[in-house]
C-alpha cells in the first residue's frame, strides 16, 4: 500500500519536476540537460506574446475572482434562509456545476452563447438607426469571464456557506441585542467573520480562472490567455521557454492555493474559540 | 431586601397570557408575570421547561404566539430586539471573536444614534471594566481570556448600556463550582449596586435560592409558582415545587377530613396528621405530605411530640456543619434527616443499625397536591 502510494506520487510529480528542471536548461533541447541557466525566464518575460497572454489571463482571473466572490457570498447568505425542496434544488445545481467536466461546460457555454448571439445580433441591428454601426456581440473577454464566474461561484458558495454554518447564531443575536440593525450586524459581525472564507474563495477563483485551458479554449474567442498560448506554442515543439512559463504559473498557483488554505484554517480556528 | 408585588412596586416588564409554540411543541403556556423595577427575578425549572423561551420573548428574539409582552407599560410584541432597551448575557457568552475586549463592550454604545462621542464611550467602557473587576483588560483579545473572565466581559458588554432589563441565560453553567459561587455573590452585589432589574434563567435551585428576590418556578412550559425563596421553601404549592426548591421527604397520604382551615390526612403507617394546605383539597383525595430533612428531630428516647415514628438508622454522612442520616420506618420508608452539629453534641452520633425515633414540630409537615 505504501509502495503503491509512492508510485502514484512519483507518477504525478516526476513530469512536473522535469518541467521545472528543464526550465533551467542552458541548452535549447528538451531531451538533454546542458547545464544551469535562467536565460529562458528572461526570454519568456521579454516575449511580447507571452506578456500579452499573461495580461489577458490576469485580467480575466481578477474580474472572475471579484465577481465570483461577491456573487457567491451573496448567494451563500441568501441560501441560508432557503429551506425545503428549493434548497435541495440549489444544492444539487451547485454540486453539478462543480462536477461537470470542464469540456462539457466549455462546449455547452459556447453553443448557448453562439445561439443567443445569433438571435440577439439581428435584433440589435434592427434597433440601431440606419447608417450607425450596430454593436456585434461575439466571444471575447466578457464571455470568458462569464463562463469562469459561473463555475467558480459554485466554489465560493460552498466555502462561504461552510463558514456561515459553522458560525454561532448567538453572535448575530448578540449583535441585534446590542442595538445593531440587520445591516449593522452584517457589516460588523457577519462580514468580518466570513472574510477569510471570502478571500479564500477569491484566491481559488483567481487560480482556477488563471489556470483554466479547456473552458477558455471554447469561449475566449480571439482572446489569447496564457494557457491557450502555451497550448498553441507546444504544437510547434516544447522549448525551455514554455517550461519556464509553466514553472512560473505553477509556482504562482501553488502560492495562492496555500494562502487560501491557510486563510480557511485560521478563520475556522478563530471562530471556534 | 424583599419584594412583594402586591405592595408599591413599579412594574417594568410584564407577560400577559403569553403562549409560544414551535410547530406543535408548546414551549411556553399562558405565562402571566409582572417583573418589578430593580428586582432580581429567576426562572427556575428543569431543562426544556421553557425558561429560555420566556427570556427570549422578553429580549425580542421570539414573538409570542398568543398574549402580550409589555415593557414599561407598552406592548412590545412587534418591537425587534435591536429596538428594545434590554440586554442579554448569553449562555455561552457570544462574545465577538474578531473584536478586542474593549470593542466588545463598546459595541452597544457605538450603535446609538446620534453617535456617542469617543471620549464618552472610552470612559463608560473603562467604568464597566472596573465594575466587573477587569480594569486594564480592554486591549486583550477574547480568546486570551479565561472562562470566568469571558463571562465578566459578557456582563460588562450588557451593563454598559444601562438596560431596563438585564437578561441572563444560565450565565454560570459553564463555570466550575468554586468560580460559580464567587460569581453568584458578585452578580448579586452588582445588581444591588447598579439597581438594574435582573432576570435570570437557571436549572440550579441553589443559584436561584441564593441570588433571587423572587423565583418563578416553571414546569412543562407553565409557571407553577412565583414567590420569594423563603415562600417557595416554606410554602410550596405542590410536590414538584417542594422537590425543586430544596430537598424534602415525601410520603403518600389520603385525606380523611377536610375543614375550612385544617385537613386531616392518614399516612400509610396509619397515623393521622393535620395540616393547612395552600390549595383547597377535598376529603378522599390522594395527596402527599412533605417534611424537610432539617425539621426532623432524631432521638433515642420516645419524644413527646404528637407523632413519633420508630426508625432504624441506615446510613450516616458527615457534611461538616450537618450530619445527614438515612433512617427507615417499616411502614413509610426512608427519611432523610439533617442533624445540626449542635444537636449531635447533645444526642451523640447514631450508628447504622441503631433504633431511634423521628419526630417533628408543629407546622413542619406540609400537605401538598400530588
Ligand atoms: N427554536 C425552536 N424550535 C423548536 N422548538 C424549540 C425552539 N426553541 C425551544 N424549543 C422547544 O421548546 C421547549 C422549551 O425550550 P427552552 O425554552 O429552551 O427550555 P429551557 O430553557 O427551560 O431548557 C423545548 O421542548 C424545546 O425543544
Ligand atoms: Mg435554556
Amino acid at each position: 500500500m505504501r509502495l503503491y502510494a509512492i508510485c502514484v506520487y512519483l507518477f504525478l510529480y516526476i513530469p512536473i519536476g522535469i518541467i521545472a528542471l528543464f526550465s533551467f536548461n542552458a541548452g535549447r533541447h528538451a531531451s538533454q540537460f546542458m547545464g544551469f541557466s535562467t536565460q529562458w525566464y528572461g526570454k519568456a518575460l521579454n516575449n511580447p506574446f507571452v506578456m500579452d497572454a499573461l495580461e489577458t489571463s490576469l485580467l480575466a482571473a481578477f474580474i472572475t475572482a471579484c465577481l465570483a466572490s461577491t456573487l457567491g457570498t451573496m448567494a451563500a447568505i441568501a441560501l441560508q434562509g432557503v429551506k425545503g425542496w428549493l434548497r435541495t434544488l440549489f444544492d444539487a445545481m451547485i454540486y453539478i456545476a462543480i462536477m461537470i467536466p470542464g469540456i462539457v461546460i466549455g462546449i455547452a457555454t459556447l453553443i448557448a452563447l453562439v445561439t443567443v448571439f445569433g438571435w440577439l445580433n439581428p435584433l440589435l441591428a434592427s434597433l440601431w438607426p440606419d447608417g450607425a454601426n450596430p454593436p456585434q456581440l461575439s466571444m471575447g473577454m466578457p464571455t470568458l469571464v462569464a463562463a469562469h464566474t459561473m463555475f467558480t461561484m459554485a466554489l465560493v458558495i460552498i466555502i462561504v456557506r461552510a463558514r456561515l454554518s459553522g458560525m454561532d447564531r448567538a453572535l448575530m443575536e448578540a449583535s441585534a441585542d446590542l442595538f445593531a440593525t440587520p445591516w449593522g450586524t452584517f457589516r460588523q459581525v457577519t462580514l468580518p467573520l466570513i472574510a477569510p472564507a471570502i478571500l479564500a474563495g477569491f484566491l481559488l477563483s483567481f487560480t482556477f480562472s488563471f489556470d483554466d485551458f479547456i473552458i477558455a479554449f471554447f469561449v475566449a474567442g480571439s482572446e489569447t490567455t496564457l494557457p491557450i498560448y502555451i497550448f498553441s506554442s507546444i504544437r510547434r515543439g516544447v522549448t525551455p521557454e514554455i517550461n519556464a512559463i509553466g514553472t512560473m504559473v505553477m509556482g504562482a498557483s501553488l502560492l495562492l492555493l496555500v494562502a487560501a488554505q491557510l486563510l480557511l484554517r485560521r478563520g475556522a480556528s478563530k471562530s471556534n474559540n | 431586601m424583599s419584594f412583594d408585588m402586591s405592595v408599591t412596586m413599579q412594574t417594568i416588564a410584564e407577560l400577559r397570557g403569553v403562549t409560544k409554540t414551535f410547530g406543535n411543541v408548546v414551549a411556553a403556556k399562558d405565562l402571566n408575570l409582572s417583573i418589578g423595577k430593580g428586582e432580581f427575578l429567576s426562572f427556575l425549572g428543569p431543562s426544556g421547561c421553557g425558561k429560555t423561551t420566556a427570556l427570549r420573548m422578553l429580549a425580542g428574539f421570539e414573538k409570542p404566539t398568543e398574549g402580550q409582552v409589555l415593557l414599561d407599560g407598552e406592548v412590545v410584541n412587534d418591537l425587534d430586539a435591536h429596538h428594545r432597551p434590554v440586554n442579554m448575557v448569553f449562555q455561552h457568552y457570544a462574545l465577538f471573536p474578531h473584536l478586542s475586549v474593549f470593542d466588545n463592550i463598546a459595541y452597544g454604545l457605538r450603535q446609538q444614534r446620534p453617535h456617542v462621542d469617543k471620549q464618552t464611550i472610552a470612559t463608560k467602557v473603562e467604568q464597566a471594566l472596573e465594575t466587573v473587576r477587569l480594569g486594564g483588560f480592554g486591549p486583550r483579545r477574547i480568546w486570551e481570556m479565561s472562562g470566568g473572565q469571558q463571562q465578566r466581559v459578557a456582563l460588562a458588554r450588557a451593563i454598559v448600556n444601562e438596560p431596563k432589563l438585564l437578561l441572563l441565560d444560565e450565565p454560570m453553567a459553564a463555570l466550575d463550582r468554586k468560580l460559580r459561587k464567587e460569581m453568584q455573590f458578585e452578580l448579586q452585589n452588582l445588581q444591588r449596586q447598579l439597581g438594574i432589574t435582573f432576570v435570570l434563567v437557571t436549572h440550579d435551585q441553589e443559584e436561584a435560592l441564593s441570588m433571587s428576590d423572587r423565583i418563578c418556578v416553571m414546569e412543562g412550559g407553565s409557571i407553577v409558582q412565583v414567590g420569594s425563596p423563603r415562600e417557595l421553601y416554606d410554602m410550596p404549592r405542590s410536590r414538584y415545587v417542594a422537590g425543586f426548591v430544596g430537598t424534602s421527604n415525601f410520603f403518600d397520604a389520603t385525606v380523611t377530613d377536610s375543614a375550612a382551615d385544617q385537613i386531616t390526612v392518614r399516612l400509610a403507617s396509619g397515623q393521622k396528621v393535620h395540616g393547612t394546605p395552600e390549595i383547597p383539597i377535598d376529603a378522599g383525595q390522594e395527596v402527599c405530605v412533605s417534611i424537610r430533612p432539617e425539621q426532623i428531630t432524631l432521638t433515642r428516647a420516645l419524644p413527646t411530640a404528637e407523632i413519633a415514628l420508630p426508625v432504624t438508622i441506615q446510613n450516616r454522612i458527615f457534611l461538616g456543619e450537618h450530619t445527614e442520616y438515612l433512617a427507615r420506618n417499616e411502614a413509610l420508608g426512608d427519611f432523610h434527616v439533617l442533624v445540626p452539629r449542635q444537636a449531635e453534641l447533645n444526642e451523640g452520633t447514631f450508628n447504622a443499625g441503631e433504633q431511634a425515633f423521628v419526630s417533628w414540630g408543629e407546622g413542619a409537615l406540609l400537605i401538598l397536591e400530588n
